[in-house]
């Protein structure tokens, strides 16, 4: 699903690689946390996989595709097979909760009877069914990331990429959108995790990658989040 | 693509940006009133070429009995027969000259008060005081030299007159207006595009949240793009229509209403309808194309997709 082949990225202008010599493997249907300090590197590796960056040396392969040798106007295609969820949520405020999950499919042509049926169906996976016509202000933090998570899933991604989303939840809430990618992950669809929430990782005891200054320094199945932090 | 959806954007984007829109509208409206302007000049001048230079080529002004006592070239006299004949037969001798056509005293009153009927000084001119002249054709206009060195110094030969340097004054005038306008144009023009870039930034920015989710979403480069190019296109079509609007109204003022020069100015072959109206396809292509290529370029800069 993603492999990364001795893989560094420099930025230019800086001296130091975000990332340097990381390789790894991961299958499909895995769950996978991605933990380190900030800078560690964990922003790189996913910008990676989505080609927001190219990396500067080594192969990165994602969906079996070399992604260095990925013409420009085929990257819209392999990030529809992405779904891609924010700690800020990141949705339109002037939309409502299902505007904003059609507008994933509206942007990439689909057929108007697909999304009807899509939208509503995904929304009652993350729990809001009857919140259609909510605007995202009117939503609780959690609500709202659950609408992301539905945007992000509508497509029915092989692959779905968080990147701290819990970060800005409450312990409360966060359990309940880990319950959430959990049940994503159930469907046969990949999950990578970006995080600095502890209990979390802890408790669902999933892969954990762990990046220190770029590096990577532990691959471990059935993880936690460190051990001594 | 869903038509819709594309349109309620750009009717969303046209909005929020709507005074930079109706600067684009009003810029591109201008330089593309400018453009047609100058291409209508031109047509004017070619069209004003060829019926004139048909007409007039050179004049030989004969001595009449008035200018006997003002023109010191016409000190003997006014002219006789008999060296009208020879005028008029070296003429036909020379190779340059292709027709010769004698104006008679009576021809060239009737052809001034057919002109200047009007006007009061003509109320003073009486048939004594025009001239018998020959109206000289030839092939090649710019042999005027020849004739003029010819036949200037003759007895009998008041002047001999190129009316093409006359209208050449004219025509140097117009082209002069001509290039005015091409360089007003060209620098509404720079305005148009700086504007049109500034837009799409503008535009872009405001919209960046959109853009991003589209992209990480996999919407394609251009669909991503549409909207933008769109909302250019759509305003520099309007000014299109207004730069036709003024170039009709213009064509309609100055010649047929308001100044009425056709009236006034009978002389002159003006440009017909059809002239202006085979200009407006290309003023209106122009402005839907040219905001569209600048919205392109801007947002290769100013939007990553």
């Amino acid at each position: 699903m993603i492999r990364f082949d001795n893989v560094s990225k420099t930025y230019p202008k800086q001296s130091r690689p975000a990332l340097r010599d990381v390789s790894l493997d991961i299958e499909k249907g895995e769950f996978v946390f991605l933990v380190g300090s900030s800078g560690s590197g964990k922003s790189t590796f996913m910008r990676l996989i989505l080609r927001e960056e190219r990396a500067s040396q080594g192969m990165v392969h994602v969906l079996g595709k070399d992604l260095a040798r990925l013409s420009n106007w085929k990257v819209p295609q392999m990030r529809r097979q992405l779904g891609t969820v924010f700690q800020d949520f990141r949705l339109l405020p002037n939309k409502t909760v299902a505007e904003n999950v059609a507008f994933a499919q509206e942007v990439i042509g689909k057929p108007r009877g697909e999304i009807r049926k899509a939208v509503p169906q995904v929304l009652d996976l993350v729990g809001l069914g009857g919140k259609e016509d909510r605007m995202p202000g009117e939503l609780s933090g959690g609500e709202q990331q659950r609408v992301a998570i539905a945007r992000a899933f509508v497509n029915r991604p092989m692959l779905l990429i968080a990147d701290e989303p819990t970060g800005n939840l409450d312990p409360q809430t966060s359990v309940g959108i880990m319950k959430l990618l959990d049940r994503i992950n159930r469907t046969g669809t990949t999950v990578i995790m970006a995080t600095h929430d502890q209990n979390i990782v802890d408790q669902m005891r999933k892969r954990v990658i762990e990046l220190e200054q770029g590096r990577l320094v532990r691959d471990q199945a059935r993880g936690v989040y460190g051990y001594q932090h | 693509m869903r038509a819709q959806f594309v349109l309620s954007e750009i009717g969303v984007g046209l909005r929020r940006n709507l005074t930079m829109t109706f600067a684009v509208v009003v810029s591109v409206a201008l330089s593309l009133a400018l453009f047609g302007g100058a291409l209508l000049i031109r047509d004017q001048v070619s069209s004003m070429k060829t019926y004139w230079y048909d007409k007039v080529n050179v004049s030989i002004y004969l001595c009449n009995k008035s200018d006997a006592k003002d023109v010191p070239k016409c000190a003997k006299g006014a002219v006789t027969a008999e060296q009208k004949k020879e005028i008029k037969a070296d003429l036909e001798e020379m190779e340059a000259v292709e027709k010769v056509i004698f104006e008679t005293v009576d021809e060239a009153y009737k052809h001034y008060q057919e002109q200047f009927g009007d006007s009061p000084m003509a109320g003073n001119i009486t048939p004594d005081q025009m001239q018998e002249s020959f109206r000289v054709k030839l092939d090649d206009p710019k042999q005027y030299k020849v004739v003029a060195t010819a036949f200037a110094g003759r007895d009998g030969v008041q002047s001999v007159q190129d009316q093409r340097s006359i209208l050449d004054n004219l025509f140097e005038l117009m082209n002069g207006m001509n290039t005015v306008a091409l360089f007003v144009m060209a620098l509404m023009l720079v305005i148009a595009l700086m504007l049109i870039v500034n837009t799409v930034r503008v535009s872009a920015f405001s919209r960046r949240r959109e853009t991003g989710i589209m992209r990480l979403v996999g919407a394609s480069g251009f669909y991503i793009q549409m909207p933008f190019i769109m909302e250019a296109a759509f305003a520099g079509l309007i000014g299109g229509v207004l730069a036709c609007a003024m170039l009709i109204g213009g064509r309609y003022f100055l010649i047929d209403g308001g100044l009425a020069l056709q009236d006034k100015l009978n002389l002159i072959e003006f440009i017909g309808w059809d002239a202006v109206l085979t200009k407006l396809p290309l003023v209106l292509a122009i402005g839907l194309l040219m905001p569209a290529v600048a919205a392109l370029f801007a947002l290769r800069k100013y939007l990553k997709v």
